[in-house]
């Protein structure tokens, strides 16, 4: 008898759909792709990096953004001793929550490294880019250790 | 406003893998018991039905439909669904009965997380342009969280263990509880570091299971002679999408939440806290202002099993248990869902009159 054949499908977790940025989340995306990063000032005064749309604690919609710059320092961090396969690292990494200069709030991102001993909170790091840059999150290909 | 009443509730076994059974298989066994503990014959004999669940863990779009299959939903019945732990589905029929929309209501959360890889489908909640992208997982944004407690001096390692030790000593008693033992803050501070600074035994287990609750009025619990607990208070707060503009450090919504369902006018006895991780039982703690008086998490918490879309619901129905059976008058319950104690539901639950 024959072996029946398996029916199977491809399934990709994710958005399958594209839908526009708008002002602010666009125009910081269209900055990466130019290897720039701007934040936004908060109702407060605050520069957030990435620009929110809105300011958590009083609504009011936000426009005026701020260009910051390509370093900064690490506020806190996670030491991935085994990365996952959608990770952005096949090597151990750290997950960390990094203040640009000019920034009053840390953003995530992930930082490379050869050892957890090296990385550290206060250490200063530095923004590198893809070869490619597309207008994405991942143009800034990872921080490393200045 | 009507006094709601918590007169029964029940869960499965959190299981690690649950291997062929499905959801649907899941959950009956749960409503089974529910029913027969209450004294109803099924869904016909309740005015709502509210269900909590996560189309992400089932990998599929409308997949709570199979959960409303298993409560046999014909001839129709009043039916709504949140894409969320059971708990919130348990506020919205809080907020149906105070309505006057119906007098009772059942709810019923239920996941199975072992067929995909949770950290990473959890990472596809997060912000879709600034953290998704990144696949950011959920033990890593907790692990960064758990840093900058210890590198501010507000917890230490060995804090972190003694609250693993007291959730695997707990769960002893807790027939359901999937990880338990007789281990002390020196055993778990031995172990390597997993996803630095937590260990494994920092986060919660990957579980599958189910649970249930059934509320009504206070007239109706009467009616239907059952002990009961009462709801005295409920709230639930977000906070900011954006984890680098919240004091990860603390939890306002919880302790506004709290505030809200009236935990200050009196003692209490017992709390039920929905801490993924070991500092999150701790922040969580103190932004209540718990103190000695009050048992934290004697089912173990979710450290010893978590039941996703049920471990809130759950949360509440341990409170409910210890009050129905008398070691507690007055008992807090916690909910949380999004990364780093994001999202915040407390209710408030105080022993009923004496049928």
């Amino acid at each position: 008898m024959s072996q029946p054949e398996i029916l199977n499908q491809a399934f990709e977790l994710g958005f399958t759909y594209t839908r526009s940025t708008g002002p602010v989340v666009g125009r910081f995306l269209t900055e990466l792709k130019k290897r720039n990063i701007v934040g936004i000032k908060a109702s407060d005064g605050r520069v957030i990096v990435p620009p929110m749309e809105y300011d958590p604690d009083t609504a009011e919609e936000l426009s005026e953004f701020v260009e910051v710059g390509q370093e900064g320092e690490i506020i806190s961090f996670a030491w991935v001793k085994h990365p996952r396969e959608a990770h952005p690292s096949e090597r151990p990494f750290a997950w960390a929550m990094i203040k640009l200069d000019g920034a009053d709030v840390p953003m995530v991102h992930w930082v490379a490294s050869d050892s957890e001993e090296l990385v550290s909170t206060g250490a200063r790091v530095k923004a590198t880019w893809s070869d490619d840059t597309k207008g994405y999150i991942t143009d800034i290909a990872c921080f490393e250790l200045v | 406003m009507k006094e709601i009443a918590i007169v029964g509730y029940q869960q499965s076994d959190a299981v690690s893998d649950a291997g062929a059974q499905n959801e649907v298989e899941l959950i009956i066994p749960v409503l089974s018991r529910i029913f027969e503990q209450v004294g109803i014959t099924n869904a016909q004999d309740v005015d709502f039905v509210c269900s909590g669940s996560c189309d992400y863990l089932q990998g599929a779009a409308f997949a709570f439909v199979l959960g409303v299959d298993a409560l046999g939903a014909v001839p129709p019945i009043k039916e709504s669904h949140v894409e969320m732990d059971a708990a919130w589905a348990l506020y919205e029929s809080v907020l149906k009965i105070r309505m006057g929309h119906a007098d009772s209501a059942l709810v019923y959360g239920f996941g199975k997380s072992s067929p995909g890889e949770l950290p990473i489908v959890l990472s596809q909640q997060l912000d879709p342009y600034y953290l998704a992208p990144q696949w950011v997982d959920t033990i890593s944004l907790a692990a960064m969280q758990a840093r900058m407690m210890l590198d501010r001096g507000l917890i230490t390692e060995r804090d972190m263990a003694e609250v693993v030790a007291r959730s695997r000593r707990n769960a002893l008693d807790n027939p359901h509880a999937q990880l338990k033992g007789d281990v002390t803050a020196d055993d778990i501070l031995a172990e390597e570091t997993y996803l630095s600074p937590l260990r494994r035994s920092d986060c919660c287990p990957i579980s599958d299971g189910a649970s249930a609750m059934v509320i009504c009025t206070v007239e109706k619990a009467k009616a239907w002679g059952k002990p009961y607990a009462v709801i005295s208070g409920i709230d639930h707060i977000i906070e900011s999408h954006n984890p680098g503009m919240r004091d990860l450090t603390d939890s306002v919504s919880t302790r506004k939440a709290a505030e809200n369902a009236g935990m200050g006018k009196g003692k209490v006895d017992v709390a039920e806290l929905y801490a993924p991780f070991s500092h999150q039982e701790l922040i969580l703690s103190r932004a209540l202002g718990l103190g000695d008086d009050t048992n934290i998490n004697p089912s173990g918490g979710v450290l010893a099993g978590n039941l996703m879309m049920a471990s809130g619901l759950s949360r509440i129905g341990e409170v409910f248990n210890r009050i129905v059976a008398g070691d507690a008058e007055r008992g807090v319950a916690h909910t949380t869902s999004g990364p780093c104690l994001q999202h915040n539901l407390v209710a408030v639950l105080d022993k009923g009159e004496v049928a």
